[in-house]
């Protein structure tokens, strides 16, 4: 066990609320969706287990939104809306929420921006009027920002420069779209981060904070009654804004060539290749293809001992890989994607390992789907819906983020039962959007494999 | 992908406990002696039809014999890789089947099994898991497979700032005893364990004299007792002997690793107060104003809120078995390292000098006591605490305690704790990157 501080865990926790997500087992009746005058969206999941709330607030503004130039100015306003407002002094904010016991933090990604703290259920009320505060009332002095810009130009270099997977990673997105903004990084290019200002962070609030912008998710010991009351009086007042308008980003043009992209690096030690494919994402009301592709991945690469890759490449006199694995996040406003990893046993080269990857999802395809194989996770779908409301925090987040990328209470809703209908024949139906003219290949490797 | 705002600091020891509510669910703990003997900690909950198991072995890594570093860890890897009549595919098959889910994982100073499964099919998801516990087969083409995992992890470390921070630390502080090296083994050792190293590990380490188990979920005691003789009443009755107290022995300096990256992580620390210390909550107070999980710990707020240093700085008491410990880490760039290590000296001889002030004591202990019901919020949860607090050798009334024992904490005792807890001449920085002007000291 090393004495360093954690730090990737949370990242994790937070990007899979997607696919293999849904809430079939919550009986329905304990999720409340109604809207608020001025447009905002309000979802409750009572769960009285346990005298706590989530209380969330989720932006349908993302880094996709970003004008071109400004990368990361979603995610430095999401830092900056922990300074002040006209309420609060700079600084107070998560000190406030600690006072009451509470903790508080908040995320960016490609479609949305969300807040968040965890809280006695009694103290609802007092989050919900800060959150709402800061809606509306940003205070930001030269100083806060000057000296946020640092910090989360450290928050880069840790994440990304620091990691020679991520660095290739973010290359490797910035590859996969030719004209999409999911091509640049949340985080924002290191060069422009620099270049933000304060009126840039005020313009994008400005722009996208606003209550018919946004999602109100509280999820736990609560009543639907109760916090819509509050909500009423807390949110309720607030002006909604004009320009919020449909989210129109630039989409792709037709990817006809594939990419393939490498990097070496003294610091990496074990190659690795992945390939991710643009796919479609959940669409709102046609759930089918969507819980179809996450059959695929699942039987693909779900698990490292019984999946079609594992089975493949990991086991037998000759293994072509120590890790296999794939996945696909559907939950998007704009694209699905689909991946897959492998790592390659010391004496195997990532050609090698390329070839048999691609020759085991020929294989796979060519031919019937293994029955047992495919009730199995018919089966894991289903008992993940009964293990889920154990998470009212994670149902919170499931909710958030399809609503924040074009779903419905109603999509989320039937997702489950989207699951269970899945055949044999729609997977491998949805296989045919792995085609290598929408893929990235990316090799990471060691810095002396790659001057042989 | 998603960015967040802070890393999340994990939790390192229980806290104390608010109004009611807690009151509620943990009234609801029961002690359970099977008959056979095996005791646990049960939270009835029938609202979802599943139940949480957590074992904890204490021993892990640490039971080590000489010369086989990494025999527990890898045999932990091995335990799900085939039992009884079935291979490594056919258990993991047989497992899916029935959407149950098992974790198992060594520490330096325990293994630790999870357990998640289906009241429709509770019996066969405790069959295939006791098989695995009891009967695992280590077959040989198993083994090599997940050595050749750990081994790519290995190399991976090596090159890992993070990883190797941490274990330079370690080796300085504790050497030749397991806790001065990674419970993981080194590729040496790991390549020339054997079978008979790995059956050794998993007789000496999966032991009943030496297990703690909680369960929360859709079970009653009465169904819980009958359960665990027949999971875990297989296992030998004593184990390997545990190892022996760890003596610290890093002294206070810089030891800096050269690696290639634009930003440095640093690991500090020097020793802590071990968890039965009558001074352990005073010291806990201390370390929460100091560096703990808030924007407004005073850390945070030098390093980050006021300078923009870094994206986050924590610190830690880490009282293990063997060894206690105040750990603290953040990464920063390579020109502000001096900077950054002499601000942290500095703030805790100002904390050792002075101790905290009313208004920081207050904070902390509201927050300490509001937040500690906050975790028992899912079954999961609460059978991680549970099973932790006995391991501790705390009371099973222990969280109605708790929040009086916070709140009786003084402003003199942060004084005096802070005074000798905290000792800037003995901190050791480990320093893994290429700062500018730092040099190792020793």
């Amino acid at each position: 066990m090393n004495a360093a501080v954690l730090r990737g865990a949370a990242l994790a926790g937070l990007m899979v609320v997607g696919a293999a997500a849904a809430a079939q087992t919550v009986p329905e009746d304990a999720v409340t969706a109604f809207t608020l005058p001025n447009g905002m969206e309000v979802v409750v999941i009572e769960d009285d287990r346990a005298p706590v709330v989530t209380h969330m607030v989720w932006y349908r503004a993302g880094s996709a939104d970003e004008p071109r130039g400004k990368s990361g100015i979603a995610h430095f306003l999401e830092h900056l809306m922990f300074k002040g407002t006209d309420e609060i002094p700079s600084g107070q904010f998560s000190e406030r929420i600690a006072a009451q016991g509470g903790s508080d933090n908040a995320f960016t990604s490609f479609d949305y921006t969300g807040y968040f703290q965890r809280i006695a259920a009694d103290r609802l009320d007092l989050v919900m009027a800060m959150e709402a505060d800061r809606m509306r009332d940003l205070i930001l002095s030269e100083e806060d920002v000057a000296t946020e810009r640092q910090v989360i130009l450290e928050e880069r270099s840790q994440r990304v420069d620091s990691d020679p997977g991520s660095v290739l990673q973010e290359q490797a997105r910035a590859a996969q779209f030719l004209n999409h903004p999911y091509g640049t990084p949340i985080i924002g290019w290191r060069h422009e981060i620099e270049g933000l200002t304060r009126a840039d962070a005020l313009d994008w609030y400005a722009r996208f904070y606003a209550p018919n912008n946004a999602i109100l998710v509280v999820a736990g010991d609560v009543t639907a009654d109760a916090v819509r009351r509050l909500a009423e009086a807390r949110y309720g007042p607030l002006a909604p804004s004009a320009g919020i308008g449909e989210r129109m980003r630039p989409s792709e043009p037709p990817q006809l060539a594939e990419r393939r992209i490498s990097m070496a690096d003294p610091r990496v030690s074990e190659p690795v290749l992945q390939r991710s494919y643009v796919v479609p994402a959940r669409e709102p009301g046609d759930p089918g293809p969507a819980a179809a592709m996450t059959y695929l991945a699942e039987l693909l690469g779900g698990s490292g001992t019984t999946s079609a890759l594992a089975r493949a490449m990991q086991f037998g006199a000759e293994p072509t890989a120590v890790y296999t694995s794939a996945w696909y996040d559907g939950v998007a406003l704009d694209y699905g994607s689909f991946g897959l990893a492998v790592v390659p046993p010391p004496g195997v080269t990532l050609e090698r390992a390329e070839a048999a990857m691609d020759a085991a999802i020929a294989d796979f395809l060519s031919k019937p789907i293994d029955p047992a194989a495919f009730e199995r996770v018919r089966t894991q779908l289903r008992a993940a819906e009964i293990y889920a409301r154990d998470d009212s925090d994670g149902l919170a987040r499931r909710y958030g983020a399809a609503l924040a990328s074009g779903l419905s209470v109603q999509d989320v809703q039937a997702w489950p039962e989207a699951l269970q209908a899945v055949t044999p024949e729609a997977v491998r139906a949805a296989a045919e959007a792995l085609d290598r003219r929408r893929s990235v290949t990316s090799w990471l490797m060691p810095e002396d494999e790659a001057s042989q | 992908m998603i960015a967040i705002r802070s890393f999340l600091i994990a939790a390192l020891v229980a806290l104390p406990l608010l109004a009611q509510p807690l009151r509620a669910q943990i009234a609801a703990i029961e002690e359970v002696v099977s008959p056979g003997g095996i005791r646990a900690w049960l939270v009835p909950e029938p609202g979802i039809p599943f139940v949480a198991l957590e074992i904890r072995f204490r021993g892990g890594t640490s039971l080590d014999a000489p010369g086989r570093r990494g025999a527990v860890n890898l045999m932990t890897g091995l335990i799900e890789e085939g039992a009884g009549d079935l291979d490594a595919q056919g258990f993991a098959a047989a497992r899916d089947a029935l959407a149950a889910e098992f974790r198992f994982r060594a520490t330096a100073d325990d293994v630790a099994v999870s357990a998640r499964f289906l009241t429709e099919n509770r019996d066969a998801a405790v069959d295939l898991l006791r098989a695995a516990l009891t009967g695992p087969r280590f077959d040989a083409d198993a083994v090599e497979r997940v050595r050749g995992q750990v081994l790519a992890g290995l190399r991976s470390d090596a090159r890992d700032p993070r990883t190797i921070a941490g274990e330079v630390f370690d080796r300085d502080a504790f050497g030749d005893h397991p806790y001065g090296s990674s419970g993981d083994g080194t590729l040496d050792s790991v390549a020339a364990l054997t079978r008979d190293d790995v059956l050794a590990a998993w007789r000496g380490a999966l032991a009943r004299d030496r297990i703690y188990v909680s369960a929360v979920g859709d079970i009653t005691a009465e169904a819980l007792g009958p359960m665990l003789d027949r999971l875990l009443g297989g296992l030998p009755a004593t184990g390997a002997p545990l190892p022996p107290q760890a003596a610290y022995g890093a002294r206070g300096g810089v030891t800096v690793v050269d690696f290639p990256s634009p930003q440095s992580v640093i690991v500090f620390g020097h020793e802590g107060l071990p968890r039965d210390d009558p001074d352990f909550f005073a010291a806990f107070i201390a370390n929460e104003i100091l560096g703990g999980g808030r924007f407004s710990a005073r850390l945070m707020t030098e390093l980050r809120e006021r300078r923009g240093l870094t994206y986050g700085v924590a610190t830690y008491l880490m009282p293990r078995d063997r060894a206690a410990l105040m750990m603290g880490s953040l990464d920063t760039a390579n020109a502000t390292v001096a900077q950054a290590i002499d601000l942290i000296r500095a703030e805790w001889a100002r904390m050792a000098a002075e101790g905290v002030t009313q208004a920081e004591l207050d904070a902390a202990k509201t927050y300490l006591t509001g937040s500690y019901p906050l975790r028992f919020d899912s079954n999961a949860a609460i059978a991680n605490i549970l099973v932790g607090m006995q391991m501790e050798g705390l009371p099973i009334d222990y969280a109605q305690t708790r929040n009086a024992r916070i709140e009786a904490v003084t402003l003199e005792d942060l004084r005096r704790v802070a005074g000798s807890l905290l000792r800037p001449e003995d901190l050791h920085f480990v320093v893994v990157g290429r700062p500018e002007g730092v040099e190792s000291t020793n």
